[in-house]
């Protein structure tokens, strides 16, 4: 099963591919911003700062080795935002996707919600493999015949032609959003679905564009009196009237739709009290939650802040069950990461299928693991130096303290711009993708 | 002496974030994207701690120590204000000023304002000496490099971004706004214009009058 060891054998993760090109000399626009894998894993989304969505479809598990999982191969690649200008306050709106969600497949297209800072999008992929031959009026290249030279009657006929996938705007979903959309999250209700940005949270109907409901408001009657924003938000994975959302002071506010209209109130509130000891100037940007997402289960939250990932069981909420620190070597040194802006990197965090093990990303192109179950953790780094096929990755080391051991990687010698803010892992397999600056890295863990 | 030095350290650590700070607010004008609210709002809690931790670390430096032209009742922010280096207020005073004007909804707005009302009862306490030190200063204690070296002037559409109903800021910009045009009928060196600066380490609002076109000065930010 997804992240179960067998017995007390750790899990081995080898590479498997990565897609992007090799320069160095890096283009803005392909600066992957978001990863999405839809709940069968068989598609694997990436939206990037060019505002592109590119979808990769993995092939089929091979006959002759059953034993390893199809290669992931670009399926879809289209256009899903413009630069565009708002006339009104004389600012430019990006094109970069923040967020791209599934929607679940109940046909055979697949539909997903893509969004930038102020529009959602919702767009059908769909499969074109045949086409109708046999026109009556019609040549085959589309010039019409001439009516009199038609003698006979024909019944056009569904002939198979190269498959081609096809991506449409179904829906946009503008003019909603004072401020920068953060999140968006699909409802299991396969009706609606929220939409959140740093003040307001946003309730749509898939089907209906012209309209939204306004579910929170947190902005202050003066914004002078502004204190905290909303940084992420979630739909409860299988209670339609639940969904959480976290803030920039630290704490996760989980809402219930059934109490009122407006849930500007919530039901329950996540808040641990903050360690005197770790006090410093930058503390509160340290614990601005940057991603918070439920297991799969419903039972627990995580959510990511800048050094660690909480997890939190929704029946407390005075404290997190578990702390895991993702780089606390980090923590002496946050007067240069303000500096040099790093400190307001968003990473965000992601469950595997069973629960048991959560990921997330960290600088020099590093990303961890915890195993909650085992207690064990990891840091593997995606790199193109470990790029064999079915390569195991080593697990690295970094030493904060002055004697630096072989294998070991000192703190100071971390590269800030190689960094990984987006992780994704299969809904029902050990497959994970880890987005670099511009590279997407799939692995996978050992197979013998 | 340890704790004076460690003291002056903390000092000169929140001097130079509230810099670096101030710096940022004043480059994310011009992100593309527009201002990012979350952010902006980090940087502004960064600023109010940094800030604090100065007046605090002042305090311990030199304790109810008064100066000859202040009342021994005075705030200690109009005090630190006498003391802070020129250098350092010129340049932090303005920039809030520049950064917030265009961006009504910043939290900074936040900070500026609790400024501006602590400040009624400080402008009251203060005497003329105290505000004439406010004028400008030579290029000799210029600002530091990484800041703009010449006032940021409000372009044109910036004053129409007044901000929102029920925002204090709505005077400030206006006041702002005077600065940066000749004043009518003078072509010369002769205009004078009413400057408002707000310290943003000790809140304190000044008020001063300058020529619009200081002659021999370079490389002051104002």
């Amino acid at each position: 099963m997804a992240g179960s060891s067998d017995g007390n054998d750790e899990v081995q993760w080898c590479f498997s591919q990565v897609k992007g090109t090799i320069d160095d000399d890096i283009a803005e626009a392909d600066i992957i911003s978001t990863v999405e894998f839809n709940h069968s894993g068989e598609l694997l989304a990436t939206g990037d700062k060019g505002g592109r969505v590119v979808i990769f479809q993995q092939k089929p598990e091979s006959k002759n080795l059953p034993q390893r999982r199809g290669e992931y191969n670009v399926y879809s690649t289209f256009q899903s935002h413009e630069p565009e200008f708002d006339y009104l306050k004389s600012l430019e709106i990006e094109e970069k996707i923040n967020k791209i969600r599934w929607l679940p497949q109940k046909n055979a297209a697949h539909f997903l919600l893509s969004t930038n800072d102020k529009t959602i999008k919702l767009w059908k992929i769909s499969e074109r493999d045949k086409r109708p031959e046999g026109y009556n009026l019609k040549e085959e290249d589309g010039r019409y015949r001439n009516a009199s030279s038609v003698t006979s009657l024909r019944v056009p006929v569904f002939k198979p032609m190269d498959l081609m996938v096809e991506a449409s705007p179904r829906r946009v979903f503008a003019n909603a959003h004072t401020y920068h959309i953060n999140s968006i999250s699909v409802n299991s209700d396969c009706e609606t679905y929220l939409s959140a940005d740093d003040l307001r949270v946003n309730l749509w109907h898939w089907e209906i564009n012209d309209r939204s409901f306004n579910i929170v408001d947190i902005k202050p009657d003066n914004m002078e009196d502004l204190t905290e924003v909303i940084t992420a938000a979630e739909f409860h994975p299988n209670q339609c009237n639940t969904f959480v959302y976290s803030s920039s002071k630290g704490t996760i506010r989980m809402c219930d739709m059934r109490t009122s209209a407006l849930c500007d109130n919530h039901a329950k509130l996540f808040e641990e009290p903050e360690d005197p000891n770790n006090r410093s100037f930058f503390s509160e940007i340290i614990s601005s939650i940057s991603d918070v997402k439920f297991s799969h289960s419903g039972r627990y939250i995580m959510t990511r802040d800048y050094l660690s990932v909480k997890i939190w069981d929704l029946n407390m909420e005075s404290r997190p069950v578990e702390t895991y620190q993702v780089h606390d070597y980090f923590r002496s040194k946050l007067c240069s990461l303000y500096e040099n802006d790093c400190i307001f990197d968003k990473f965000e965090c992601c469950w595997n299928g069973n629960d048991s093990v959560v990921m997330t990303g960290s600088y020099n192109n590093f990303f961890r693991m915890f195993d909650r179950g085992y207690r064990q953790d990891v840091i593997l780094e995606a790199s193109r130096d470990n790029c064999k096929p079915r390569s195991v990755l080593k697990p690295r080391k970094v030493s904060s303290g002055g004697k630096r051991k072989k294998d070991e990687i000192s703190v100071d010698s971390l590269d800030f711009n190689k960094k990984i803010l987006h992780t994704a892992w299969h809904p029902l397999d050990n497959i994970i993708a880890v987005a670099t600056t511009n590279n997407l890295y799939i692995f996978q863990d050992k197979v013998n | 002496m340890s704790a004076t030095s460690t003291a002056m350290e903390v000092n000169a650590e929140a001097r130079r974030i509230l810099a670096v700070s101030i710096s940022k607010l004043y480059a994310s004008r011009t992100q593309r994207g527009g201002l990012r609210l979350h952010r902006s709002l980090l940087v502004s809690l960064v600023m109010r701690s940094a800030r604090d931790i100065y007046h605090a670390s002042r305090e311990s430096e030199a304790p109810g120590a008064p100066t000859p032209q202040e009342p021994m009742d005075s705030s200690p922010s109009s005090e630190e204000q006498k003391q802070l280096p020129p250098q350092e207020a010129e340049p932090a005073q303005t920039e809030p000023q520049c950064a917030l004007s265009p961006a009504p909804q910043t939290a900074v707005e936040a900070e500026e304002c609790a400024c501006d009302s602590e400040i009624t009862e400080d402008k009251e306490n203060m005497s003329p000496a105290a505000r004439q030190s406010r004028k400008r200063r030579s290029k000799a204690s210029a600002a530091p490099d990484f800041l703009p070296s010449k006032r940021a002037r409000l372009e044109p559409g910036e004053e129409r971004y007044a901000a929102p109903l029920g925002s204090c800021r709505v005077g400030a910009a206006e006041t702002h706004g005077d600065l940066h045009q000749r004043v009518p009928g003078h072509s010369d060196d002769s205009g004078w214009v009413k400057t408002t600066e707000i310290d943003p380490l000790t809140g304190t609002r000044t008020e001063t009058e300058r020529p619009w076109k200081f002659e021999g000065e370079t490389g002051s930010v104002s």
